[in-house]
């Protein structure tokens, strides 16, 4: 039996080529991760498909003239609902604050697990609006809030009011009529714990629940703008254009409570990487592609400039990286339409390798995103992998020796283990939560107070430390035994038996040095969320758009996959 | 109703700011979660203690023996709870442990259903008048599902049951030949075709 396995890896090796998962100590560093884009693996993207073929109504709609009220909205099949349960409230200018120390927004949502009862909208309507301070209980799966992006909602509804479409200009530079501000789910604030519905096959996949509140408000705000500009003038408003409602999205506010979440899940973080990586290995691996497949990757890369020169943005870390995206993704285009010959044998690899030797990161990461969308039998099967049952993991395999833990820390943290933590720049920064909001907040341990509750999020620091002590202790003792006189080091421990065998799941980097770029964190996560257009607005928040140029929910079952790169402004 | 992702939360919040490490802490939160979860009272318990430990000292054992006598101190129970996960390997091979006084019993009972199932064997744990037999963190069976558990144990015993069937051989055999019932009884031309495989295997 060994010989014929023998002699198959052999035959394999002739004549298919294998192209080794990339280094994670490249990909895993900030500024690589920070250059992530949305992709088909994207969860925004696995919702749409997955729920193409549900029943989608809106079940009520009992808004004043003003927009205020409620309004429910549902995605049915067989005996599952899902309602999202939309409070739209009066608020005055100066509430309005994106910020999370808000205390009123414009509207909240929840999305409820069924129909819900008269009672059930009579409770929520008390506790959804007070978000964080309110109290949702097992039945509400995700819950939200959102403030209208007032100059594009005031000039769409006096324009719908009077007759006429709004002017396009303005849509396009902010492309949605409100934003949200935070998305909650897994247990927070009283919500259904996660295992309570991790069964659910339709729900197999990071943040699916999320994504259907963001996706069903976007339809929300069409909706209340109609509803409001037809009461402020019935005999000649108009509806906005369906063609202009799929071209808005929802925008997001996102600051730093979305960082600690990719150091805090190392498992589930691998998993989202890996499927990233497994994808493009298995596209590099393809010996011959077919015409109507590289037909579609050219296309959509042509299609996705438009993408980039409407991203607006004042930053100008931002706007330095969108002007060299933008360059290298037309030197890009240039090279596969005059150089470039797909009859050659494992094209993408070469075009990867090229990307690799001619672009910035930026342009390496977008053009992989891309890459995958002629290839929904690679893709689909990973969604399903995306998620993580963390509780496996978490268990320290205490009988294992010092000499097995240090050998791993060198194989799996090399760039973490040579930062010199004597010096104050790589560990002038310092995390911790916020006792006015619960909320993760950064700074400065020389000139704040508070470095003495710093979180765990220190984790190449902390590692190092580790390393240190491992090389002071005997090789043969057991970790059970370490772990007595070190249990201060107790959760790199836990890590770095982790990182063994999930090899994606740590960021390679100093999260605590003075030059880290928090957003870098935060656009990973959301990249993964499908977002588009990240607006950083300091190194520490950003905006984004979501679902801009998706399909409406009465589209649904029969909609353009790549979506993402055509329509939208 | 609080969620379990709070409780697991709060609890692992409450401990680091009791001086417990991060990634005792963890532990903490992860057996506080499991020990709501399966109906008792995680929460009270643990808060009660925290609060006790503020004013009073506990003993922290290291390593665990077949017998083991804090002296004057009652064992803390969340590291007695640590360690014994840890050394749960070796302390297997004692098949029983006993211990004298134990602060708060009832919050080691999660580390125990950990270790159930870490080590793939049912775990019986006694303290005083109260018995629990831990299935490899499927489920806890007891005698006690009080509201109120003692503050402190005395006489603790904790064994590891042998893997062995909970019913008689004869129990076995007779509800076995009534699942034979289902069976189809082969006919020789059943015997040749039913089946996937060759009659020979002489290729």
């Amino acid at each position: 039996m060994g010989y014929l396995v023998i002699i198959g890896i052999i035959f394999i090796r002739i004549f298919r080529m294998i192209v080794e998962l990339r280094d994670p100590n490249i990909i895993m560093k900030l500024s690589r991760l920070g250059s992530f884009h949305q992709s088909k693996l994207s969860f925004l993207r696995s919702f749409l498909n997955e729920f193409k073929d549900w029943d989608y109504k809106r079940d009520k709609f009992e808004l004043d003239e003003n927009g205020f009220g409620v309004a429910v909205y549902s995605f049915k099949k067989k005996e599952r609902v899902y309602s999202l349960i939309c409070f739209a409230n009066k608020i005055k200018d100066e509430e309005r604050s994106d910020r999370v120390i808000a205390t009123k927004w414009d509207a909240a949502f929840t999305l409820h697990d069924g129909v819900p009862l008269k009672k059930d909208i009579e409770r929520l309507k008390k506790e959804v609006p007070k978000q964080e301070i309110g109290r949702l209980s097992y039945k509400e799966l995700t819950l939200s809030r959102a403030n209208k992006s007032i100059r594009v909602f005031d000039h769409v509804v006096e324009r719908l009011s009077n007759g006429i479409q709004p002017d396009l200009n303005l849509l396009e530079k902010v492309g949605y009529l409100y934003r949200t501000t935070a998305v909650y789910g897994s247990g927070k604030f009283g919500l259904a714990d996660r295992f309570r519905i991790k069964n659910r096959e339709e729900i197999n996949g990071p943040f699916r629940l999320e994504m259907m509140l963001v996706y069903l408000v976007r339809q929300f705000t069409f909706d209340q703008v109609n509803h409001v500009a037809e009461k402020r003038n019935p005999k000649s408003a108009v509806k906005l254009d369906l063609k202009i409602c799929k071209n808005l999205g929802i925008g997001n506010s996102t600051g730093l409570g979305m960082a600690p979440f990719i150091v805090n899940h190392p498992t589930l973080l691998n998993n989202w990487i890996l499927c990233r990586e497994t994808a493009l290995k298995k596209i590099r691996e393809i010996k011959e592609v077919e015409i109507k497949d590289s037909n579609l990757f050219k296309e959509c890369v042509r299609n996705s400039i438009k993408n980039i020169t409407s991203w607006n943005t004042e930053s100008e870390y931002q706007l330095i990286k969108i002007k060299d995206l933008l360059k290298d993704v037309r030197k890009f285009v240039n090279f596969i339409e005059k150089e470039f010959n797909f009859k050659k044998n494992y094209p993408f690899n070469e075009i990867y390798l090229w990307l690799e030797k001619e672009t910035c990161e930026e342009c390496i990461e977008y053009i992989v995103s891309i890459m995958m969308e002629p290839y929904n039998e690679i893709i689909q099967p990973l969604i399903k992998e995306m998620s993580s049952d963390e509780e496996k993991y978490f268990n320290i395999p205490s009988e294992r020796t010092v000499e097995e833990l240090r050998s791993i820390l060198e194989k799996k943290y090399p760039n973490i283990l040579v930062i010199n933590f004597e010096k104050e720049a790589n560990y002038k920064k310092f995390w911790f939560i916020s006792k006015n909001k619960e909320e993760p907040r950064m700074a400065d341990r020389f000139k704040e107070e508070g470095s003495e509750l710093e979180q765990p999020l220190a984790i190449a620091r902390d590692i190092k430390d580790l390393y240190t002590e491992l090389l002071q202790s005997k090789k043969n003792l057991t970790i059970d035994k370490f772990l007595m006189e070190n249990s201060h080091l107790r959760h790199v421990v836990r890590r770095a038996f982790i990182i063994e065998k999930f090899p994606y799941s740590e960021i390679q980097d100093n999260t605590i040095s003075e030059k880290i770029i928090p957003i870098d964190m935060l656009r990973l996560k959301l990249s993964f969320f499908g977002a588009l257009k990240f607006d950083p607005r300091s190194d520490k928040w950003l905006r984004i758009c979501m679902f801009q140029g998706a399909p409406l929910p009465h589209e649904l079952n029969n909609y353009d996959e790549q979506w993402v790169y055509k329509n939208h402004s | 109703m609080k969620s379990l992702s709070e409780i697991e939360t709060t609890s692992k919040r409450a401990s680091r700011a009791l001086g417990f490490s991060w990634g005792e802490s963890e532990e903490v939160g992860k057996s506080i979660r499991l020990l709501e979860l399966f109906g008792f009272s995680g929460i009270k318990n643990l808060n009660d203690y925290y609060q006790k430990k503020k004013k009073e000292n506990f003993q922290k054992i290291k390593l665990i023996n077949q017998s083991n006598d804090p002296g004057n101190l009652p064992y803390c129970p969340i590291i007695l709870g640590i360690n014994f996960l840890d050394q749960i390997k070796k302390i297997e091979i004692l098949q029983k442990c006993f211990f004298k006084k134990i602060a708060y019993p009832i919050l080691l009972l999660p580390f125990l259903s950990r270790c159930s199932e870490i080590v793939g064997r049912k775990i019986f744990f006694r303290f005083d008048q109260s018995k629990f037999l831990l299935n490899f963190n499927m489920n806890i069976s007891s005698n006690d599902f009080q509201e109120e558990f003692p503050i402190k144990a005395d006489d603790i015993e904790i064994s590891f049951l042998e893997n062995k069937d909970s019913f008689s051989e004869m129990d076995w055999k007779n509800l076995y030949k009534l699942s034979e019932d289902t069976f189809v009884k082969e006919s020789e031309s059943l015997k040749k075709g039913a089946a996937g495989a060759g009659l020979t295997d002489n290729d």
